[in-house]
């Protein structure tokens, strides 16, 4: 089924980048661009849910270079979920970004939102990819898009850092993504994403090994040790761009991009019996629980969420890993729940930066009389993150808890405990400081983040509670996935 | 007929045009009588390709004398596909060379710089048309000479050393060929391709076909700047006036890997050049050596012309390994590369030349900022680097793509690691200049503004032609393939 609608939502944004280039002159018509522009693509991605969810795959082809390697657009649930929570988030982030880059008085504003919307330009490629070789397009032009964000400031140090994000993007992708692309090609002579898998019954046990680690370690977005530094790196940029792409946007496409090549080009059930599975969960088990020893010890609050976030991402890549329905469904889920805890997070870190002016966490003491929504909010998302409930992050680690037993493995549900136990210890002691620390101290007035920034956080954190409450807006999406 | 004497015209009009060009002298005049002399070659070469995709081969005899004794031309899809690199890159870059070439070269001297370009235009037309060996080799000559006079007339007065040095390498290589036709035609009696083709088969297996053959591939190999033979390349690249740099890297060396490729392939066979003697697996060898080698010295380049230059010397190395996995697949690869390299090497020289009559510079240091001050500049040299580099969707990935597809086909992986990795030494050499142009400092006193438009236009042409080429496929590819085809078929 051709369908046209699929291009203009990688379009719509890139027209929105345009729009935001040429009204640059005027801050406030720029601002009402980009919202515009996030409105009309969650119109987008909301009005084609429903067909997707009922079983339509809407698929659009858009050039063909070589035979056999389409340029293609197609929307299969986990693609349409991606889509959903990075365009919702999207509006919720610029409107937070408004706030954040007027309150903290940042240059080139109309540079950054030129490419914060390019950036999800090429977020709703990754998403919508029909193949492999559309998806390492999309997956390439977000991380071009995004290094002149992470490298905003434009000081030594933030070049420095860049040149770290880009360096090890780039590299593992060429390095190992592609020929792991060409391989498959060489293997099966597609490189189309479909039920079931391409690989089965074409390639020996010990190359479809091989395939897979190339393929997990090329995808560096997906932050697998030792292929993680990047995210730290990547914190010298403003927290808007932290919050919505290294927690959401880039950082999820990588798991994503993972998960979509496990259940497409794989098949759940090739990998399931391959030997390539104990090994990688190794891996998967010391990045989650390694990143979480390390977050332990950051002091700078933004380094210490991104060790979470390195953390957090194996859990999906862990699911993807284990190839069982369950695994993968908590794995979808937790894609979900994290994006939004993750982020409520950050927008948290950035109000404390712009109210407060304060970046480490030895800073914070007694910050919580001064800004109560703020960290009010914060301890609702780690919460969250740790997987507890009365919050959305617990049904992602239930599910790939469920996974990991049902493929025998119940020491990994030891490793999820023990992870859950790290999380609070290094998130929850935060907002403890905030409300109880440096107790002595004179009582000072409230002083809150600016307003937009405010609202971005409530939204961000009422979603961390309501998705516990109504797992079912999650669960449709992996059950569409799944049939 | 008119349509018939295309073969002839099509090196006739720029070798009549040159000494016009020379009366004509004043500098406008100059320029507008290059452009079109480039516009009618590229004319000629667009039929004379139609023609060859409609109705196969042409063969033309200068004045009617059959092949042995006279000038036979023949045009085969290779050569004719060549002829519509060579031409539109000429068309294109002289349109962007007058205010370029105003700005970089004496009025006095522009009458004998545009002499000079229509010589060598006519130079690297005819060794693409030609089918006589010897005849190549005068072309060869012509537009070696005339590319020395124009590499001198750089601003530079290191461009002086860098012709001498292409001046002494050039004729090296150049007597290397003629020592090697001459042999081949002592054996054989013939300078007819044609006839060398069928008559050398019978002789072989001497000593004398074998010196031939070896005396005309080093020839060409220096000419082509293989390495470790490319240490001209660089300097003459570098220190050349913009708009000649353009041309040269664009065109010189894809032809003369297109006398590679017509010697091996038509002339001696490809059973003989790459099977019998050993010389597939030693282009292998030196194709890996000058993607990584070349590579790898280009990201310490401060003078990113310099760079380009080394990027070069790379890039050839792919089209050496096209060759030598003597396969079609690997000859389109290379056939394609060749098409390909032109259009970003063109956009991306092209973009310098731009920045070099704005802030008359190619340094490195010189580019802090340059983003914000030229940024539709920028924007063609970042398009450029991306193809260089082989992002999907440039025409850079299709070549990549042919050329990795390729090396598996053959089994050979060590080679795929060489492609991957010099892809990722170019996303380093490019990304420093693009860091350098974006993130530097903004120097508030520096000259800002884009270049004229007569300038800015055809780089941004080159630069759409690199995305256009990297999504429809079917004229490059296609063509490459059959190209291919029909070399690895023999004549």
């Amino acid at each position: 089924m051709a369908d046209a609608s699929l291009f203009l939502i990688v379009l719509t944004p890139l027209v929105g980048a345009l729009l935001v280039l040429l009204t640059g002159r005027s801050p406030n018509l720029r601002e009402t661009m980009s919202i515009l522009t996030g409105f009309a693509l969650l119109a987008q991605v909301i009005s084609i849910t429903p067909g997707v969810l009922a079983g339509e795959i809407p698929h659009q082809l858009l050039a063909t270079p070589v035979p056999g390697l389409p340029i293609a657009l197609a929307l299969e649930p986990l693609g349409l979920l991606f889509a959903l929570i990075a365009s919702s988030l999207w509006i919720v982030t610029t409107v937070y970004a408004i706030g954040y880059m007027r309150g903290h008085g940042e240059s080139d504003q109309t540079r950054f939102f030129t490419f914060f919307a390019i950036a999800i330009s090429a977020t709703m490629g990754v998403a919508l990819s029909a193949n492999l070789i559309t998806l390492f397009l999309f997956y390439e032009l977000l991380t071009l898009s995004t290094y002149p964000l992470v490298t905003h400031a434009g000081t030594a140090e933030a070049r420095r850092g860049g040149r770290v994000y880009l360096g090890i993007l780039i590299g593992t992708s060429m390095a190992f993504l592609l020929p792991a692309i060409i391989a498959t090609w060489y293997f099966t002579g597609s490189v189309t994403f479909e039920a079931g898998g391409i690989l089965a019954g074409k390639i020996s046990p010990l190359t479809t090994g091989i395939l897979f680690a190339l393929f997990a370690f090329g995808i560096g977005k997906a932050a697998l040790m030792p292929f993680h530094r990047w995210l730290p790196a990547a914190m010298v940029a403003p927290t808007p761009v932290s919050a919505l792409l290294h927690a959401v946007a880039v950082v999820k496409a990588g798991v994503f991009s993972l998960l979509k090549i496990v259940i497409y080009v794989f098949g759940i059930d090739l990998l399931a019996q391959n030997g390539v599975r104990d090994l990688m969960l190794w891996v998967v088990a010391i990045t989650i629980l390694g990143a979480s020893v390390v977050a332990m010890h950051q002091d700078n609050l933004k380094r210490r969420l991104a060790y979470s976030t390195i953390s957090q991402l194996s859990y999906v890549v862990l699911g993807a890993v284990l190839a069982s329905a369950a695994g993968v469904a908590g794995a979808a889920i937790h894609i979900a729940t994290h994006a939004v805890g993750k982020i409520t997070l950050f927008f948290c870190a950035g109000a404390i930066l712009v109210a407060a002016h304060k970046t480490r966490v030895s800073e914070l003491d007694g910050l919580g009389r001064q800004m109560p929504v703020t960290m009010g909010a914060f301890l609702i998302a780690s919460i969250s993150i740790a997987g507890l409930p009365p919050l959305a992050g617990m049904w992602g680690k239930w599910y790939l808890a469920v996974g990991a037993l049902d493929s025998g493995y119940a020491m990994l549900v030891g490793v999820l405990m023990v992870s859950t136990l790290l999380n609070i210890a290094y998130l929850i002691p935060i907002p403890i400081r905030a409300f109880f620390g440096g107790g002595a101290e004179p009582k000072k007035p409230l002083k809150e983040a600016p307003i937009p920034c405010l609202l971005a956080i409530i939204t961000t954190a009422t979603l961390c509670v309501i998705l516990f409450f109504f797992p079912s807006a999650l669960l449709q999406f992996t059950e569409a996935l799944l049939r | 007929m008119i349509g018939a004497q295309l073969p002839a015209l099509q090196v006739v009009i720029p070798l009549l045009a040159a000494p016009l060009c020379l009366l004509l002298y004043r500098p406008f005049a100059t320029w507008l009588l290059t452009v079109v002399t480039s516009a009618a070659t590229l004319v000629i070469s667009t039929l004379l390709l139609t023609q060859v995709l409609d109705s196969g081969p042409i063969d033309y005899t200068f004045g009617g004398w059959a092949a042995p004794f006279g000038i036979a031309y023949r045009i085969d899809l290779v050569n004719a596909y060549v002829l519509l690199i060579v031409s539109a890159i000429s068309t294109v870059v002289s349109v962007f060379a007058r205010l370029s070439v105003a700005a970089e070269i004496e009025a006095s001297n522009q009458g004998i710089f545009y002499t000079a370009w229509l010589l060598c235009l006519t130079g690297l037309l005819g060794i693409a048309i030609t089918g006589d060996a010897f005849n190549l080799f005068v072309f060869l000559e012509i537009s070696s000479l005339s590319s020395y006079v124009l590499i001198a007339m750089g601003q530079d007065r290191r461009a002086l050393t860098a012709s001498y040095q292409y001046l002494i390498m050039g004729t090296i290589g150049a007597t290397f060929i003629l020592i090697g036709v001459g042999l081949l035609y002592a054996l054989t009696g013939t300078l007819n391709m044609a006839d060398l083709a069928e008559r050398l088969p019978a002789v072989a297996d001497t000593r004398t076909a074998r010196a031939g053959f070896a005396f005309l591939t080093v020839g060409i190999a220096l000419k082509i700047a293989l390495f470790p033979l490319h240490l001209w390349l660089p300097n003459a690249y570098a220190y050349a006036p913009s708009a000649v740099s353009a041309f040269l890297a664009a065109t010189a060396t894809k032809v003369a890997v297109y006398a590679l490729l017509r010697f091996l392939f038509s002339v001696f066979g490809e059973s003989f050049s790459l099977e019998t003697m050993p010389l597939a697996h030693g282009l292998a060898v030196l194709g890996s050596v000058a993607v990584l080698f070349a590579s790898l010295v280009a990201i310490f380049q401060h003078n990113i012309k310099r760079m380009l230059a080394y990027s070069s010397v790379a890039q050839i190395g792919y089209l050496t390994l096209g060759i030598s996995f003597v396969s079609e697949l690997g000859l389109s690869a290379t056939i394609l590369h060749l098409f390909n390299h032109a259009l970003m090497k063109g956009a991306l020289f092209l973009a310098l030349g731009c920045i070099a009559w704005r802030i008359g510079s190619a340094r490195l240091g010189d580019f802090q900022g340059l983003g914000y001050r030229m940024p539709w500049t920028m924007g063609v040299f970042l398009i450029g680097g991306l193809s260089l580099i082989g992002i999907p969707t440039t025409a850079g990935f299709i070549s990549k793509w042919y050329l990795v597809l390729a090396a598996l086909e053959k089994g050979w992986w060590p080679v795929l690691v060489v492609i991957v990795i010099g892809s990722l030494l170019a996303v380093v050499y490019i990304w420093r200049v693009v860091e350098i142009a974006y993130l530097g400092k903004r120097l508030e006193e520096a000259p800002s503004g884009e270049a004229p438009l007569s300038m800015l236009l055809p780089a941004c042409l080159l630069a759409l032609a690199n995305i256009y080429f990297g999504i429809h496929t079917e004229l490059s590819v296609g063509v490459a393939h059959e190209a291919a085809k029909a070399l690895f078929g023999g004549l």
